[in-house]
């Protein structure tokens, strides 16, 4: 089947996509942008989290159908051409990255949490992060970098 | 597979009436996961995000809400959490805030496991299920009549979930969960609890304790009988501990990966206790307010 959607501001129409096919795979594999991540295929993990609609959602549990006729923004989608998110700038300058697998739905999560909360609390860090899974840092971090973001008043962008 | 896009209620349920077989998609934060990990091939999907009116939710003509089958977790705790507390408290629960984005109540219901978090307040809260079909028209299902066994539940197969009902609080409600972790993570047991001061009544619900997520009836009998309605004096700790056992023995739990029978038989009491305490003392001191 045929999919139309929005991703990153451009109109995108996916032919032959399969029926029980998920947003990621049509992301990664068809529209060709392979930020978001493909790990666990069943929510656990968070490496896929994308902006549907303006809301974070595991695009692996996204059927691709039910994205038709709106608007994905992915990890890629959050710089301004050369110029880094503030999130994106603080994963950099804290060190927050390792491997990086996990760092694309890190950084949606986090820009997420402070385009709503702007001075959000560790425990609201670390509820917003939950289901985000990093295999490297242990988390510190990762939860460093978004209090640097904080701290550099990264706001709704 | 196929993928059916109804537009309208009325082409959802004559979609559903054909092909029976179909799954309804809405959060897809179950049905995705078997498709992905190829544990289920269903002969088409149903996705009902294009319905209109499914997303919404309302305070109907009796004084109770409806809420839309479409209403997500997150929507849940965010405008219905001082009316309905108890679910709010189970959703908040779910996952992670990625699956609360998406997963909703009627998914829950659709999937009838006993592990699913919503069940024990729809329990405790009397919540009644609007189901549909194309032939029959709609159907009220009380919660407690809902569900008959291991991802097993009272609806037919061509009936779609609209929406559940449920009334605003009238007293204290509580929802406690065991997990193996504090996030993203099935229950190994739960218990919610709600005190329905107007009719000196109490509801609960017991969760992933059982084939099917079940009231504690007897519980509920003793209690509403023992509790001191006035609030006036403070809970007695052997009423509590009672109301903790007659809890338990309403579970038949199972011995499986995330935990034993026994285990969850003494989980279920210590959390029924806690519960009651935490709605008594809410209780107590909205009494002494009013007084």
């Amino acid at each position: 089947m045929r999919v139309n959607l929005t991703v990153n501001g451009r109109r995108e129409a996916v032919d032959g996509v399969w029926e029980g096919e998920s947003l990621l795979y049509v992301l990664r594999e068809r529209v060709g942008l392979p930020g978001a991540k493909n790990a666990c295929e069943q929510g656990e993990c968070g490496s896929c989290t994308v902006y549907l609609d303006g809301m974070p959602v595991c695009a692996c549990l996204v059927a691709a159908g039910q994205a038709e006729g709106r608007e994905v923004r992915t990890i890629e989608g959050l710089a301004d051409g050369d110029r880094l998110d503030p999130v994106q700038r603080a994963f950099l300058d804290r060190g927050a990255v390792q491997c990086g697998f996990c760092t694309p739905g890190l950084i949606v999560q986090a820009h997420d949490l402070l385009s709503r909360v702007p001075d959000p609390t560790d425990a609201e860090i670390r509820e917003a992060l939950a289901g985000n899974l990093c295999r490297c840092t242990g988390y510190e971090k990762i939860i460093e970098a978004v209090r640097l973001a904080v701290a550099r008043g990264a706001g709704p962008a | 597979m196929d993928f059916l896009r109804p537009a309208t209620w009325e082409e959802a349920l004559a979609a559903k009436a054909e092909r029976p077989g179909a799954v309804p998609l809405l959060g897809g934060t179950d049905v995705m996961v078997e498709i992905n990990l190829d544990a289920r091939r269903p002969a088409a999907l149903l996705d009902l995000t294009a319905v209109p009116g499914l997303n919404a939710w309302e305070h109907a003509a009796d004084g109770r809400l409806r809420v839309g089958a479409g209403v997500t977790y997150a929507r849940l705790i965010a405008e219905l959490g001082d009316v309905l507390p108890g679910l709010a408290q189970a959703a908040r629960t779910v996952g992670s805030p990625q699956i609360r984005n998406r997963g909703t109540v009627a998914g829950n219901l659709g999937a009838a496991s006993p592990a699913g978090d919503s069940h024990p307040p729809l329990l405790a809260g009397d919540a009644v299920v609007e189901a549909e079909s194309a032939a029959r028209g709609t159907r009220m299902i009380p919660a407690c009549a809902f569900y008959l066994g291991v991802k097993r539940s009272a609806l037919a197969p061509d009936e779609l979930i609209r929406a559940f009902w449920a009334a605003p609080a009238s007293g204290p409600q509580y929802f406690s969960k065991v997990g193996t972790r504090n996030a993203m993570v099935i229950a190994v047991c739960s218990f919610a609890i709600a005190l329905h001061p107007r009719e000196r009544r109490v509801g609960t619900g017991v969760g992933s304790a059982a084939p099917t997520p079940r009231r504690a009836q007897e519980a509920e009998r003793f209690l509403a009988g023992e509790l001191d309605w006035t609030g006036g004096a403070p809970l007695d700790a052997r009423v509590a501990a009672r109301f903790g056992e007659l809890a338990a023995r309403a579970a038949a739990p199972i011995d499986d990966v995330r935990g034993t029978a026994d285990y969850r038989r003494h989980a279920i009491a210590v959390m029924a206790r806690r519960t009651l305490t935490w709605a008594y003392d809410d209780y107590r001191k909205k009494a002494a307010e009013c007084a």
